[in-house]
């Protein structure tokens, strides 16, 4: 196997054996800790222009199947793992991870020591990363002082939405779904609750959303900062107090700018798929699966219509918030797992429930 | 919640004696539940009967109770104690039990004492079949189908709806006891009707087979605000058919797809639910590897084996919340002790791979059944971490000191291909071993699938394994090549062979390139959380996370896997020798690769390496340590092992010094010690042949014991009686040669005694003095032992303290030393010294409350034992009788001969202690799990050379009201001192037959002693299994019947009639 290298801002390189496409790729470095789900993971959209390390050192044991993408087109500019598995072994597999990528041309890396990849994302925070070409012949100190000069692009959001409107039919309620970078896993629990889903561009203006006279809208996840997309943020100043809208990750940040609040950037983010989560009114505690690098600034709340409605558990960031006064409740997590636990799946039907309150008072 | 005030103290059930089954894992837990429950403020009062527990000393518990875990003695203790609560999750099956029977006797409503945890009805509707299969029906999970039974023929009605194979699982029972898989009628009607003889219930559960499924494990926790958590799912490498405790098993799943994974979460979660647990349980699934078609297999509602696993696995101690759980707090209330900044409500991320290979006795069960099945069989287990699969299997391999060091067998060109496949088909202990084989043989991994059914993502990685066998053959001292061969976990001592080298020469070629391994942190958190445990690996990557510290460290080296001739108890030493490292000031490092043990518990030590225990590993970790010594005499076998490869490499051992070692362990140089000394020995000489040891044998006389001076695969001591039998020992059982002599002992009969001593170099302190029950001949470890010595002379003890005192002198002991005597014909002979702890540290310690292990570290590190405040000489006899019986794990273990030899075969014991000999007894045999009658039969079938001695037994059992059986020959002798004894036939005879009164329990009794020639074919044999089976207790020692003969005696009044007046 060729080598080829990951190198970050700060100087790190880290030798190992190429996988996937040959091309060489720039992105932030950023690891998630979940052991399973890799397939989920590396097609989430919320990934886009980012490096990925996974901390579980055997990735693609299962092989890659058919239902398990979050998108069609992965956005990860990279994927950095300990052993990625050449014969993989379940029912369902269709192939390796590494053919995937070849196709795909993304760039993989294995054989590092993604142990201490991961403590110094942890010490220092996101870095910068460049995965070199398979066999290239890399000076270190020009791709530190590139990196290092280097503004990734902010227009994720925009890169990963789709970019026309699309239905997936069912006949419950109306659901206008907002894609900043949708994984599949929303649009499939709605339809699971047999929703009458219409997809929707990012910068659809609310106007155009309420045209589809929704009984509610969902906010998707997806990449990024959410001060990048201020076309959303306005969009959603717009929806607020018209139907019931329930929001995730990005479409909660999205949110809680839209209402006034804050957001910052996390030192290392939260991705994983064992983040325990506080529901603050009934004092118990979920697991739930978390993809996120921004969070929103809770003392920044109080001047908002928003309480928060849920923390997380071990370093107290907020995770839920609700509208105080309209039908409105989006969380910094993932209800719709894929990959995680599914023990906030019950969110969804929360959603259903609210537009089904909504339509009756609408009624009277 | 927060916790609760409204209770005060708390009764904690143990685990009792280790069985196969029920091993170390329940001193983990319950020390873990004692400490943490303590730490809460709460009043801890903790019964168990094994003494060799680290949870029964006296710091772990506010009250100590070494008693008998029956009705009787736990009832006693409440109604004294009044404890506001009892907490029985913690203390295994054995716990559970005793939980329910004393909830059904009424004694927790008289006396309103509350059962924290789970409670019993959520207990019993996880355990008993019919209950637990309506909730599952209740909840839509999927059970194989299956059907409760009584007897055989609900068996029969079964299959013939079903077909087979099924299989059988008794209700009630640990370790699967009775159960197993059935093909044909005549399986079906042999396991059920054992099943049903071993359930308490006489219930078993047949079921359709699944074998072929993945078969997983979920550890989960609830706490009463029903937060609920996976702490670690696991996968087993061996599908559904075989016993999870004797599976080899890897954490995480490694098959499993995310979607695969969360289904079984899910559905592992609203069990629990539903059932309301409260604290650890462990629930087992089956998957279909070809759908998402699953079934549950079962639910343990409390800290299992494998959570002791799960818990050394991920770093998260289950047992120690579960206790939190039960008095009332919640996960979210509580920290990740590991992170110490983030809350126990999170599911554990691991960035590694876990190895768990089960220890089986077959070493020393040469007859006993080799097949894996539905029963388990394993004493023990050891577990691994690597950085990859292979990494973390051939770690485990080498730990588990069978002398494999890699997946090949022993003499594989003894080995025909069909033996092979045939051993790969029908799972054994050395299957792992076998599929080594076949693949070297070429033998496709789909073709090994199709035998065995285990999944092809680990045969491929069995494969990578083997295939790189051929590179590094091909490239001797090639950095790279060598650099991926220890990636991929291969030994020193593989490569070496491979390379036609030594193992030191590997070494220090790596060490020279740099290939050495770095230490990884167990955090729970894969790294996310920055965490300060102590708790490393090693393995070959790029950053050292171990980092060395200024204090001056010494390290403890373990005893690896529980296995017969070596439990707990070293394991206990071991902790006690950390705790007083530290408390002299230094850094205590420890080594071991037992995931069941307290030693593993990284709040044990300053730093824990969970490693194998060869000579390359522990030198990787001294060469980063650099430690001031390495004390290895606390480790058993293991670990004295270790200690001259340690001393060539330059590292200091700490204590009894290797040469000293070595003159107690090597016959010449010990008998010459002997002689120097001047202390007597029984008469013997080496044997290099038959023809030798015939000679020395007329010279000194028979009864002769003999055993060979090296260790090979279990082949042990014998007493012969006759040159033919001697002549068919050296033909059979061993190979003498130059290099492996065979010692030949005069067999002397008499009283055996066991001393410990500990020496700092000058002072010699004795904390004891043991004696045995059962006459020499039978394995210290087998025999009942007494404190104090009941029928000695003072002029016995004196010499007995004497030759103590100068033997660790003159040998140079520097710590514990272990002897063994024989005192025959007023004459005290020594037997055996051992330079290292015994196996009786913890009963002696806990008797004469002087902490031996801690008291011998101390003099090894300098503090002589004055200094230390304890006596000189034999310690000052404290009140009381204090017994140690052995207790045996036979029925587990199909075809092993239960007679008493030599050769140890027990697996655990129980302390019993009172004011007299009898009562002491009493309670060791309760607590060893024998009923006790005042009245009932015993069978007696005796060699003719026991005569003699067993006619007085039975005139004094009929004295009592016993009546007698016995074989016509026994009979007539009984007859012929006038003692009535009803005939039974021998085996073949016309019935009623002694299998036929065993079977029947129509004796309480059995006491068989040995007639010569080993074959199992013979009737002693049958009748001691027709015991076992039947759980008769078969005592094979006149002297263990004496004893309880003494027992009953003491019990019963006797009925004899007045003396007639005489007629004048």
């Amino acid at each position: 196997m060729t080598t080829r290298q990951l190198i970050l801002e700060n100087g790190e390189v880290f030798t190992g054996q190429a996988f996937g496409s040959d091309n060489a790729s720039d992105g932030e470095v950023v690891f998630t800790t979940g052991m399973t789900g890799y397939q989920e993971t590396l097609s989430d959209p919320s990934f886009c222009g980012q490096i990925v390390t996974m901390t579980y050192p055997l990735i693609g044991n299962y092989g890659m199947n058919r239902d398990d993408f979050e998108t069609i087109n992965p956005a990860i500019k990279g994927f950095v793992v300990r052993e990625i598995a050449k014969t993989p072994s379940n029912f369902r597999s269709q192939g390796t991870v590494d053919e995937f990528f070849k196709a795909k041309g993304i760039p993989g890396i294995e054989g590092v020591d993604t142990r201490k990849l991961t403590r110094m994302i942890r010490t220092e925070g996101s870095v910068k990363g460049y995965i070199s070409a398979a066999g290239e012949e890399v000076n270190v100190e020009e791709v530190v002082a590139r990196l290092q000069a280097t503004v990734l692009p902010t227009n994720q959001v925009e890169q990963v939405s789709t970019k026309s409107a699309y239905p997936s039919p069912g006949r419950g309620k109306k659901v206008v779904l907002i894609d900043f970078g949708m994984k599949h896993g929303i649009l499939r629990e709605l339809n699971k609750r047999d929703c009458d889903v219409v997809v929707v561009p990012y910068n659809a203006t609310a106007q155009e959303v309420l045209a589809y006279s929704p009984d509610g809208i969902m906010l998707s996840n997806g990449p990024g900062d959410p001060k990048d997309v201020p076309e959303a943020i306005e969009t959603i100043k717009g929806l607020v107090g018209q139907v019931p809208i329930f929001g995730i990750c990005l479409g909660h940040q999205l949110f809680a700018l839209a209402s006034g609040a804050d957001s910052f950037k996390l030192k290392f983010g939260h991705r994983g798929a064992n983040h325990p989560v506080k529901d603050l009114a009934t004092g118990r505690t979920e697991i739930t699966s978390q993809n996120h690098g921004y969070a929103i600034d809770p003392d920044s709340l109080a001047k908002t219509d928003l309480e928060i409605t849920h923390i997380a558990l071990n370093d107290g960031t907020v995770e839920g918030v609700r509208h105080k006064i309209h039908p409105v409740f989006t969380v910094q997590y993932h209800p719709e797992a894929s990959p995680g636990p599914e023990d906030p799946n019950h969110l969804f039907d929360e959603f259903i429930e609210l537009m089904n309150v909504h339509a009756g008072k609408e009624q009277k | 919640m927060p916790k609760r005030l409204d209770i005060k103290s708390i009764l904690v059930i143990g685990s009792g004696p280790i069985v196969i089954g029920q091993a170390a894992e329940f001193d983990y837990a319950g020390t873990q539940a004692c400490l943490s429950l303590k730490e809460e403020g709460y009043r801890v009062i903790l019964i168990n009967s094994n003494p060799a527990t680290i949870m029964t000393d006296t710091e772990i518990a506010d009250k100590v109770y070494i008693e008998p875990l029956s009705l009787e003695f736990v009832s006693r203790i409440l109604r004294k104690e009044r404890p506001d609560a009892i907490l029985p999750t913690l203390g295994g099956q054995t716990g559970l039990n005793m939980a329910i029977e004393l909830d059904n006797s009424g004694i927790l409503e008289e006396l309103h004492i509350e059962i924290l945890g789970t409670k019993l009805d959520a207990i019993n509707q996880a355990e008993d079949r019919d209950l637990f299969r309506s909730l599952m029906y209740e909840l839509d999970v999927p059970t194989p189908e299956s059907d409760i039974i009584h007897n055989i023929e609900e068996a029969h009605n079964f299959v013939n709806r079903i077909g087979y194979p099924v299989i059988v699982r008794p209700a009630f029972t640990l370790g699967g006891t009775g159960g197993g898989i059935c093909n044909n009628v005549q399986e079906l009607e042999e396991i059920v009707a054992s099943g049903l003889k071993y359930s308490p219930v006489t219930q078993c559960l047949l079921e359709k087979s699944i074998a072929g499924f993945k078969e997983i494990e979920y550890e989960v926790m609830r706490d009463s605000n029903d937060n609920a958590i996976v702490v670690c799912n696991m996968e087993n490498v061996d599908p559904v058919g075989i016993h999870t405790g004797d599976s080899i098993v890897v954490a995480p799943s490694q098959t499993l797809s995310d979607r695969e994974y969360h289904m079984l979460r899910n559905v592992s979660l609203k069990i629990i639910r539903a059932l309301g647990i409260e604290g650890g349980c462990n629930v087992q699934l089956a998957l279909d590897p070809y759908s998402f078609n699953y079934y549950i297999i079962e639910v343990n509602p409390r800290v299992s084996r494998s959570s002791a696993l799960a818990s050394k696995a991920t770093g998260y101690p289950i047992a120690k919340l579960a206790a939190k759980i039960a008095i009332g707090l919640n996960l979210d209330e509580m920290m990740n002790p590991v992170t110490g900044k983030t809350y126990a409500c999170f599911e554990p991320a691991l960035d590694y791979v876990v190895a768990k290979i089960p220890r089986w006795p077959f070493d020393k069960f040469e007859n006993a059944k080799r097949n894996l099945g539905t029963q388990m069989k394993a004493t023990g287990e050891v577990m691994a971490m690597g950085r990859n699969f292979e990494e973390a299997i051939l770690k485990a391999v080498r730990s588990l000191e069978t002398g494999h060091q890699h997946i090949e067998m022993k003499y594989p060109e003894t080995l025909t291909d069909e033996w092979i496949e045939k051993r790969i088909r029908k799972a054994g202990d050395e299957r792992l071993f076998f599929l080594g084989e076949a693949l070297r043989r070429g033998v496709t991994i789909e073709q090994i699938h199709e035998w065995s059914a285990i999944d092809l993502f680990f045969l491929n990685k069995f494969k990578n394994i083997v295939d790189y066998e051929a590179v590094l053959q091909a490239k001797p001292y090639d950095e790279e090549v060598t650099r991926h061969a220890k990636r991929i976990g291969f030994a020193d001592a593989t490569i070496a062979k491979l390379w036609n080298t030594t193992d030191m020469d590997v070494y220090d070629f790596r060490k020279k390139a740099g290939i050495i391994p770095v230490y990884k942190m167990v955090d729970t958190c894969a790294a996310e959380f920055e965490s300060e445990t102590p708790y490393f690996y090693g393995t070959y990557e790029e950053e050292n996370e171990s980092i060395r510290s200024e204090r001056e460290s010494v390290i403890v080296l373990g005893s690896g896997p529980i296995r017969i001739g070596q439990g707990v108890e070293f394991d206990y030493a071991t902790v006690h020798s950390v705790w007083a490292i530290q408390e002299a000031g230094y850094e205590a490092i420890i080594i071991n690769s037992n995931p069941e043990t307290v030693s593993t518990d990284f709040s044990i030590s300053d730093k824990l390496y969970f490693e194998p225990l060869t000579i390359e590993d522990v030198m990787h970790i001294i060469d980063l340590e650099q430690p001031m010594g390495v004390v290895v005499q606390f480790g058993g076998q293991t670990a004295i092992n270790l200690a001259d490869k340690l001393e060539a490499r330059g590292v200091k051992i700490l204590g009894t010094s290797l040469d000293a070692i070595d003159r107690a362990e090597s016959r010449d140089r010990f008998e010459e010690a002997l002689h120097v000394i001047g202390i007597p020995q029984p008469l013997g000489k080496t044997a290099i042949n038959t023809k030798d040891a015939v000679a020395i044998a007329e010279k000194i006389g028979y009864p002769v014991l003999v055993r060979p001076s090296y260790v090979l695969g279990g082949r042990a001591m014998e007493i012969v009686y006759a040159t033919e039998e001697l002549e068919y020992y050296m033909e059979n059982a061993v190979e003498a040669s130059p290099e492996h002599p065979v010692l030949v002992d005069r067999y002397l009969t008499g009283v055996e005694i066991e001393v410990d001593a500990i020496c700092d170099g000058t002072n010699v302190c004795i904390p004891g003095i043991m004696e045995h029950i059962e006459r020499a001949g039978v394995h210290s470890g087998d025999s009942i032992a007494v404190y104090p010595p009941q029928n000695l002379s003072q002029k016995h003890i004196d010499t007995l303290v004497d030759y103590t005192t100068r033997l660790a002198i003159g040998l140079e002991i520097k710590g514990l030393m272990n002897i063994q005597y024989v005192i025959s014909e007023d004459e005290v002979y020594v037997i055996e010294v051992n330079p290292r702890a015994s196996r009786t540290v913890p009963f002696l310690s806990k008797i004469t409350n002087i902490p031996m292990a801690n008291v011998a570290t101390k003099a090894i590190l300098g503090q002589s034992i004055i200094a230390q405040g304890f006596p000189t000489g034999l310690a000052p006899i404290k009140q009381g009788v204090f017994v140690k019986v052995p207790v045996f794990s036979f029925a587990k273990l199909r075809r092993v001969d239960t007679t008493l030899g030599p050769e140890m075969k027990s697996t655990g014991e129980v302390m019993g202690k009172d004011s007299t000999l009898e009562k002491a007894l009493y309670k060791g045999f309760v607590a060893a799990g024998m009923k006790i009658e005042d009245h009932g039969s015993v069978l007696m079938t005796v060699s003719d050379k026991d005569k003699e001695e067993a006619i007085a037994l039975a005139r004094r059992f009929t004295n009592i009201g016993y009546s007698i059986l016995a074989t016509p020959g026994t009979a007539k002798s009984l007859a012929a001192v006038g003692i009535q004894a009803q005939i039974v036939g021998k085996i073949g005879e016309s019935s009623p037959t002694l299998l036929d009164v065993i079977q029947n329990g129509n004796a309480q009794l059995v006491i068989n002693t040995i007639t010569k020639g080993k074959q199992p074919a013979r009737d002693g044999f049958r009748i001691r299994r027709e015991s076992v089976e039947n759980g008769v207790a078969c005592l094979t020692s006149l002297d263990t019947a004496e004893a309880i003969l003494r027992v009953i005696e003491s019990m019963t009044f006797t009925a004899e009639e007045m003396p007639k007046a005489e007629v004048h």
